[in-house]
């Protein structure tokens, strides 16, 4: 089918919420056989080292799953943050909205280009 | 001379607490007219240390003030546990040193989110981290 997940984070996640959003998403994608997620944190206002690590982790599992994330909506100051932080999300795609992270994984879908990525997916 | 107007102190002792404290802080940052991006590096700054307090102090308290050095206003968080204390300060504010399983990011990172960044430490007698962010730094 390649069905695709909507994820909308709406609120600032402690710790444990994220880890569980994380498992919940993996055993999500493997039971509606999901070939794209689609992450939207348009809302949240701070991503530190962890929340960035589960992001991470997120696209890594859901690759190994046969599955695509894109992360949608961040915004600029969260973005610059990330940055000065030495925070590079590594393998984490992004989009600027959701529009255009649904155009990135339907493109990635029906083109059959999952091999070929444009970000660095060596060492992490 | 750095002086405070206000103050207020919160007890952080399990994950939970860790949501509320840095909306607090936000308020605080908002109150002195701090800019968005100033906000998000001192919430986030603010996230990664107290995550170190929970995770190497074993809890601690917070402080969080309103401070002004005639020129600017700013916001002061300090973090204090009574937890094992640094070995190797020096090692520890090395970018990608780690004795977690964290990236190690923690403090140097966090350093580079602030404009004044201050560590005390002594072993077995916690670890005090002093972070100031000025509305216009």
């Amino acid at each position: 089918m390649g069905d695709f997940l909507l994820v909308t984070i709406q609120v600032d996640l402690y710790d444990q919420l994220a880890e569980n959003l994380e498992s919940d998403l993996i055993n999500t994608i493997n039971k509606n056989n999901s070939k794209g997620v689609l992450i939207d944190i348009s809302a949240v206002s701070i991503i530190d080292s962890f929340m960035g690590r589960i992001l991470g982790n997120i696209a890594v599992m859901s690759k190994i799953m046969d599955a695509q994330t894109v992360v949608v909506g961040m915004q600029p100051a969260v973005a610059i943050t990330l940055v000065e932080l030495g925070l590079s999300l590594n393998g984490v795609i992004s989009a600027l909205n959701v529009e255009k992270g649904m155009d990135l994984l339907r493109a990635k879908m029906y083109n059959g280009d999952n091999e070929e990525q444009t970000y660095d997916d060596s060492n992490q | 001379m750095t002086t405070a107007t206000s103050k207020e102190e919160l007890l952080i002792v399990k994950e939970q607490d860790v949501v509320p404290l840095r909306n607090r802080v936000k308020e605080y940052g908002v109150k002195i007219g701090m800019s968005i991006l100033n906000q998000t590096k001192l919430i986030t700054a603010t996230s990664e240390l107290v995550r170190n307090l929970l995770k190497y102090g074993g809890g601690g308290k917070v402080i969080i003030e309103s401070v002004s050095n005639g020129r600017d206003q700013g916001v002061r968080v300090t973090f204090i546990d009574n937890g094992p204390g640094i070995k190797d300060i020096s090692l520890a504010m090395k970018d990608g040193y780690s004795t977690g399983k964290s990236l190690g990011l923690g403090l140097p990172g966090t350093k580079r989110l602030v404009n004044e960044f201050d560590i005390q430490t002594e072993l077995g007698n916690g670890t005090t981290v002093t972070i100031i962010k000025w509305k216009n730094g």
